[in-house]
């Protein structure tokens, strides 16, 4: 079948897609955006999660066809032009990464929590963080890159 | 396999009709990991996530709610959680936060599974299912007597679940599940509790304890009769143990890897003793205000 989405801001057609394949088989083999991880295909790791028209999703849960004509938004698309985005910096600096498998699930779901909850408590984050399985970090150095990112956003607001 | 894409709800009816093995599919969340582990492999997806009004909710003339099958947990917490708070609990525990963005009732209804969370709280708020059919139009169907089995349901080959019916809380709601952890967890077996003060009745839901959710009927009858709906007392710590005690005796579990039966049987009575007891608090805080 053929798929037509927007993918971090670019149109793409997808053609010859199986009916029964995921969005996450449709962005890593398809469109070559390998970034969104490929782990667990039930939902459980949190390792796929990308935007689907500005809402986190695991992409391995949404079937191809269901994205058609839809805004698809990957941890490929959030660096911008000039580098990587202050999440990801973050993320870096706080060491928060190790293996790097579920980083940019993470990136994602954090993502989202940072620019819908400015400054969040750290309840709130391990609530936003808890569907996405790290088996590196022990999560400590994540939290706190969110927790930076979420100050320095603060700092710049002012 | 084919791949429908509805854009009305009359024609979500007519390809149902027309390939009743069609396997509607709105989040994913348990469609798509069968599909990825080859546990099933549909002749057809039918995708209900384009056909407009399965996502929204709107007060019915008659005051109840009326919830499109399509609504996300997230949205169910956030938009209905001052009126329907037993299943908002119950939603809360759902998966995780993409989860929750995706799952909705109506798939946890479609799938049927004993341990789906929003089955409790749908039966003790008396909630009422509207499937439809293009042969014979719409049922109305008690959530009590939906479901049928180990994830079967009174839903025919034909028919489609559009919305379910709940009147906006009138009294204390609350749910409670057991499980290894507070994300990501199915239940090893869960209960809600919803009192209805202006009948001086309670509603009970026993999940994941049984083939199916199933109501507690003798310990709703009790409650009925013993609870002193005045408020004026605090609540009798025997009445509370005999609650949980019928609570338990309304679950048939068996031993899985999630759980023994008599851990079950326990976790029940544990589970509808301390909702009861959250429930009174905030009946008699209501009461006195």
């Amino acid at each position: 079948m053929r798929v037509r989405m927007t993918v971090n801001g670019r149109p793409e057609t997808v053609d010859g897609a199986w009916e029964g394949e995921s969005l996450l088989y449709v962005l890593r083999e398809r469109v070559g955006l390998p970034g969104s991880k490929n782990a667990c295909e039930q939902g459980e790791c949190g390792s796929c999660t990308v935007y689907l028209d500005g809402v986190p999703v695991c992409a391995c849960l949404v079937a191809a066809g269901q994205a058609e004509g839809r805004d698809v938004r990957t941890v490929e698309g959030l660096a911008g032009d000039e580098g990587l985005h202050p999440l990801q910096e973050a993320f870096v600096e706080a060491g928060a990464v190790q293996c790097g498998f579920c980083t940019p699930g993470l990136l994602v779901q954090a993502h989202d929590l940072i620019e819908r909850v400015g400054e969040p408590s750290d309840a709130e984050i391990r609530e936003a963080l808890a569907g996405n399985l790290c088996r590196c970090t022990g999560y400590e150095k994540i939290l706190d890159a969110v927790r930076l990112a979420a100050a320095r956003r603060k700092d710049e607001a002012r | 396999m084919d791949f429908l894409r509805p854009t009305t709800w009359e024609e979500a009816l007519a390809a149902k009709a027309a390939l009743p093995e069609a396997v509607p599919i709105q989040g994913g969340t348990d469609v798509m990991v069968e599909i990825n582990f080859d546990v099933r492999r549909p002749v057809a997806l039918l995708d209900l996530s384009a056909v407009a009004g399965l996502s929204g909710w709107e007060v019915a003339a008659d005051g109840r709610l009326r919830v499109g099958a399509a609504v996300p947990y997230a949205r169910i917490i956030t938009e209905l959680g001052d009126r329907l708070p037993g299943l908002a609990q119950a939603s809360r525990t759902v998966g995780s936060p993409q989860i929750r963005n995706r799952a909705s009732v109506g798939g946890n209804l479609g799938a049927a599974s004993p341990a789906g969370d929003s089955h409790p709280p749908l039966l003790a708020s008396e909630a009422v299912i509207e499937v439809e059919s293009a042969a014979r139009g719409v049922r109305m169907i008690p959530a009590a007597e939906f479901y049928l089995g180990v994830k079967r349901s009174a839903l025919e080959p034909d028919e489609l679940i559009r919305a379910f019916w709940a009147s906006p809380a009138s009294g204390p709601q609350y749910f409670s599940k057991v499980g290894t952890r507070n994300a990501m967890v199915i239940a090893v077996c869960s209960f809600a509790i919803a009192l209805h003060p202006e009948r001086r009745t309670a509603g009970t839901g026993v999940g994941s304890a049984a083939p199916t959710p199933r109501r507690a009927t003798e310990a709703e009858e009790f409650l009925a009769a013993e609870l002193d709906w005045s408020g004026a007392s605090a609540l009798d710590p025997a009445l509370a143990r005999r609650f949980g005690e019928l609570a338990a005796g309304a679950a048939s579990p068996i031993d899985d890897v999630r759980g023994t039966a008599e851990y079950r049987r326990h976790a029940v009575a544990v589970m509808a003793r301390r909702t009861l007891g959250w429930a009174w608090d905030d009946y008699r805080e209501r009461a006195a205000a």
